[in-house]
């Protein structure tokens, strides 16, 4: 296997930093130049959720459906069913948030490939508060039968994930964030659906991340090795289906695992590799997320700081559980 | 295709469905019986006269499509499928049976000739307008018409009125919906449970044109389907007034037995009167 490219100013000071969202609005206009079949929909949110590059691109193929969350993914369904491969964007508050019923039936069980590309998830949509900060959504698209789940880590990956969503012939969600976040990645990093991928070697413990969470789990690989203790980081970009070999291999060798995700702690990532472990080998582990609460007000670098997402924040928890927990060695 | 039915052929391939219906729901030993009857007049129109689709290649790229949103009513669909040669008449007794093609509601991905997934009330409309949008705008299929079925009480839904607005705006005029306007759900009359009237009224003012008929008339139910076919320059609804249980004077008007299947003694007479209004019905050559 060979190595992830990582951006080699990953830790600069001035690392360049876009809104995930960003690389789907350039990976929707260069998947609809890819195929005439590829269709946009949107909830009313179409600069926000950068549909607009698409909509100026090719206006025939945009359509508008209003604030409207439940006929966006059912006629996306219909549209579906005629041949189409129509990408449907909205809040992840709204859509799957308002609409998971129609999501199920619709478009999962009915197996019809639309693509359901929900923004703002997380805290960081910051200021607009709890009702707007989508926590759930990992946990609710992941227990779908049919159903893909990628939640890219950078504005570059989300480019990738989305000309990789629209070729997959399947129903698939992807999950955006809203504030500008750093790039790890790099145009020649690798990126597939259903793979996890190795960003940092280590010994002592696994950290796995999801989302913006991965970035601040390699600044606090750094912030853990001058301490030392050898963190392996793993990016998994893709919540289903997990890759359960790469995972496998890298707890099997560190003996500790951590989980990090900017949503509930219940049923997401965390909740995944914890299962997978629990299958295998139940290696000691330490989930961290928003804990069975609603988010709040706030920047979100000061909700990132506040719910303990930061790179500092978690290489303080996880010095603490490494310090603490044994390694889990399956051949001892 | 060979040759047109003439009304009396339709209304026995409707009085066969609802036999059909009968024998399938007493085997299943649930389901849904009253919605299911009363829609055989309207899917027999459908699958015998209205529809351009065939049985035995039921991806056909040039077909119409037609969705029953009220997925409940889905054993007069199977019926209907079953009488045109989807699949064997034997299959209907599997209705609802582990391991069937035929699901309590329609699963596209069980059964070829299904088009969609329903039963969750609300969503059908939905769906029959993408298909409408993409005929209309995407795909240059002039030719092809979208029929949806949804049921009245199925109306209390917020979604049905988000596609109403949505293919309203579009002005797709290969959709036509029917909504089985029985009066009926489960907890009672729909006026009781959530009035739906002035039902014309919100149609129109969503941009639909609007057709009434006795949903149990086959003559007013093609006239009502070629007249929507007609109009060129928005969607259409047909508000198609049916007897809930419609051809078993026992189940009539009855909301029980809108989620309730015949046990066998109730089946038996059921079909003895199903049988006896071929008397009635003029099938000019080949009377039974």
């Amino acid at each position: 296997m060979s190595e992830y490219q990582l951006n080699p100013k990953l830790y600069d000071s001035d690392v360049a930093q876009e809104p995930i969202r960003a690389g789907y609005g350039r990976g929707l206009k260069a998947a609809g130049e890819a195929d005439k079949n590829v269709v946009a929909l949107c909830a009313d949110l179409t600069e926000s959720t950068q549909t607009h590059l698409f909509a100026e691109a090719f206006p025939d193929r945009f359509i508008q459906v209003g604030i409207a969350e439940q006929n966006l993914v059912a006629v996306a369904s219909g549209l579906a069913a005629v041949g189409k491969v129509p990408f449907a964007a909205a809040y992840a508050a709204f859509s799957p948030g308002r609409n998971w019923e129609q999501i199920k039936t619709t478009v999962a069980l009915n197996n019809q490939p639309v693509k359901i590309v929900s923004s703002h998830a997380g805290v960081g949509v910051g200021p607009d508060g709890a009702t707007h900060q989508m926590l759930e959504d990992i946990a609710m698209m992941r227990v779908m039968p049919n159903m893909i789940v990628v939640v890219p880590g950078d504005s570059i990956e989300a480019e990738k994930a989305t000309l990789a969503i629209a070729r997959n012939g399947k129903p698939s969600y992807l999950r955006l964030a809203r504030p500008k976040t750093p790039i790890f990645s790099t145009p020649d990093s690798p990126f597939k659906i259903g793979d996890a991928y190795q960003l940092r070697d280590g010994d002592d413990v696994t950290l796995f991340g999801t989302g913006i969470t991965t970035y601040q789990l390699l600044v606090a690989a750094d912030i853990l090795g001058k301490k030392g203790i050898s963190a392996e980081v793993v990016h998994v970009p893709t919540i289903k289906p997990l890759d359960n070999a790469r995972i496998l291999m890298s707890a099997r060798k560190t003996g500790r695992i951590v989980t990090a995700e900017e949503a509930q702690i219940a049923g997401g990532l965390g909740s995944a590799i914890a299962e997978l472990m629990g299958d295998y080998m139940p290696t000691p582990i330490l989930r961290i997320g928003i804990n069975d609460r609603y988010g709040e007000s706030g920047e979100p670098g000061e909700l990132f700081d506040f719910f303990g997402l930061t790179g500092d924040k978690m290489a303080k928890k996880i010095e603490d559980f490494v310090r603490n927990k044994q390694q889990y060695h399956r051949d001892k | 295709m060979g040759a047109k039915l003439t009304i009396p052929q339709l209304q026995q391939k409707a009085n066969i469905l609802r036999e059909d219906i009968i024998s399938m729901l007493e085997a299943a030993g649930s389901g849904h019986t009253a919605g299911s009857l009363g829609l055989a007049d309207i899917v027999a129109a459908l699958y015998f006269d209205v529809l351009k689709i065939n049985p035995s290649k039921p991806d056909w790229s040039d077909r119409d499509i037609f969705l029953l949103s009220n997925g409940h009513t889905v054993p007069v669909q199977y019926a209907a499928m079953a009488e045109a040669g989807f699949f064997p008449k034997s299959e209907l007794k599997t209705l609802r049976k582990l391991g069937s093609r035929l699901q309590g509601h329609p699963e596209r991905t069980k059964l070829p000739g299904l088009e969609n997934t329903s039963g969750p009330l609300g969503s059908g409309l939905s769906q029959a307008s993408g298909m409408a949008y993409s005929f209309q705008y995407l795909d240059d299929a002039k030719h092809r018409f979208v029929y949806v079925i949804m049921g009245d009480g199925e109306l209390d839904e917020g979604n049905n009125w988000e596609a109403a607005m949505f293919a309203g705006k579009y002005k797709l005029s290969q959709l036509i919906a029917v909504v089985d306007r029985n009066n009926i759900q489960i907890d009672g009359n729909t006026e009781d449970v959530m009035p739906l009237e002035d039902l014309r009224g919100k149609w129109e003012s969503f941009g639909w044109h609007v057709i009434e008929i006795d949903g149990n008339n086959m003559e007013s139910i093609l006239d009502a389907f070629s007249m929507a076919r007609a109009i060129t320059n928005r969607p259409s609804v047909i508000i198609a007034h049916t007897i809930p249980g419609k051809g078993v004077d026992f189940m009539e008007y009855d909301y029980k037995w809108h989620g309730v299947a015949p046990n066998s003694k109730q089946a038996a007479d059921a079909l003895k009167k199903l049988h006896t209004l071929d008397g009635k019905i003029n099938t000019g050559d080949n009377a039974s």
